[in-house]
């Protein structure tokens, strides 16, 4: 089309030249970048806006999740036999495991109520459904196909099958935005499974790993360490499995140790994840820094 | 009549663009993934400049902005700045041959970037350095073969050097 086609159906065209409109759309971007830097004061525009392209998310996922439901639909009689006997399997496995659980989970209570302590809190959990949407290239971010209408909030703990995938960090009205625990600008407060150290975890980026930045070197951790998350920092529930720890590097001259952990979740091939809710009858947080204190004179 | 089914095309084909922008790709050729909206606003603005104005570049940046879950105004601001670059020197520039086009389009792309990792760093946001530099490169690709698929001028005029 020609250069002069149609001036005047353009979108918005005002009065204004071009240069005094350029100035005025820049400042009302730097604005809005500097409202938003905070994350609250535009909650409710990012939920109308999240609405609004909500579309898009839906347009874009749509070729993957009906080429799931095609395989879904269409998977062969033999391999859906394998696929249940490999279930039936599994289950039993489980649920002799979660005898022993269920066990260990009353002599904790009556633990717990010898020692005073709160009781560990019984949690709920939702499917979400991760939609097939890249967010960011160069940060960890996933988009969940569930929003305020199932209430989920900002904050809430996402964990799959093997353990903490991450943590909800915006809500819309009908999707959600989740960043991983491998997100470079992310924590999780975790313990060794074995000795009960505690310690952060620090996303770097990459899927595949974690780090350990805060142990000194005469630390006691070694490789193969489980860590789970100690519930510190209050939006992590205590006691999932985050990663496992794959090299440790204890250089002399340095203070602290480098050590490099795997997360447990399949981070980058889930297509389902669990949000949780901690039904929260006491504080728990108000307990741990009591413990935490006990553990300090102990030292 | 005619200029509504324009109009039409016009939205489809930006929300098409948003769409490109976030389809997921295998994790060997993400970081190839060109800057969809900034090519395809960057050629409109060259091309056929009275067609978007700013304002289109603002609301498709502000679009962005959510989709991605960047901060609020980064993308708009980046790509308002390089359409009024390019709508105002589009003059000077259509006469260039593809050659010097497609270098003028690598460092408008360049400029994108650059202002999107400038605005990631003052927000305090880690971001890798590197990945950084090859969108616009392949940005510039994508620019060149829309120009020579859609750009009916050239074949009409070959104003060329």
């Amino acid at each position: 089309m020609s250069a002069q086609g149609r001036t005047g159906a353009g979108f918005g065209r005002s009065g204004f030249s071009m240069g005094v409109r350029f100035l005025l759309l820049a400042i009302a971007c730097i604005a809005l970048m500097l409202l938003d830097r905070r994350e609250q004061h535009l909650v409710k525009v990012r939920q109308a806006l999240s609405l609004v392209v909500y579309p898009v998310r839906v347009a874009v996922d749509f070729p993957f999740s009906a080429w799931h439901s095609l395989n879904d639909t269409f998977a062969a009689r033999d391999a859906l036999i394998a696929e249940n006997r490999e279930f039936r399997r599994e289950r039993l496995e489980t649920e002799s495991r979660l005898q022993r659980l269920e066990v260990l989970e009353r002599e904790n209570e009556r633990l717990r109520a010898l020692l005073d302590s709160t009781a560990r809190v019984g949690s709920r959990a939702l499917v979400a459904e991760i939609l097939s949407v890249d967010l960011d290239p160069y940060r960890q971010r996933l988009d969940l196909n569930r929003g305020l209408v199932d209430d989920v909030f900002v904050g809430q703990a996402l964990i799959d099958a093997q353990g903490v995938v991450g943590q909800v960090v915006r809500v819309g009205p009908l999707t959600s935005e989740a960043v991983l625990i491998t997100d470079a600008d992310h924590a999780v407060p975790v313990s060794i499974n074995r000795n009960g150290l505690r310690t952060i975890a620090v996303g770097t980026g990459d899927s595949g790993r974690l780090r350990l930045p805060y142990l000194t070197n005469n630390a006691d951790i070694v490789v193969g360490d489980l860590l789970i998350s100690s519930g510190l920092g209050g939006v992590f529930p205590a006691g999932y499995p985050v990663g496992r720890v794959l090299e440790i590097t204890r250089r002399p001259d340095q203070a602290f140790a480098e050590v490099v952990a795997e997360p447990s979740s399949s981070l980058d091939r889930d297509r389902e994840v669990l949000l949780v809710w901690q039904e929260a009858e006491d504080e728990p947080a108000a307990a741990e820094p009591a413990s935490e204190a006990a553990v300090a004179e102990a030292h | 009549m005619a200029a509504r089914r324009q109009w039409w095309a016009s939205i489809l084909s930006l929300v098409a663009t948003l769409a490109l922008a976030s389809v997921p790709l295998p994790d060997m050729i993400a970081p190839l993934r060109p800057d969809w909206v900034a090519v395809v606003l960057l050629y409109w603005s060259l091309m056929a400049p009275r067609h978007f104005s700013l304002m289109t570049a603002f609301w498709m940046g502000i679009a962005l902005d959510t989709l991605t879950g960047a901060l609020l105004g980064q993308n708009a601001l980046a790509l308002l700045v390089i359409v009024y670059l390019a709508d105002k020197f589009h003059l000077r520039l259509r006469v260039f041959p593809l050659s010097q086009l497609a270098i003028t389009v690598l460092l408008l792309l360049g400029l994108y970037e650059f202002i999107l990792f400038w605005i990631d760093g003052m927000a305090g946001r880690t971001v890798p350095l590197i990945e950084r530099w090859l969108p616009p490169l392949t940005g510039t690709l994508v620019w060149c073969a829309m120009y020579m698929l859609f750009d009916r001028r050239e074949r009409e005029a070959p104003a060329r050097l």
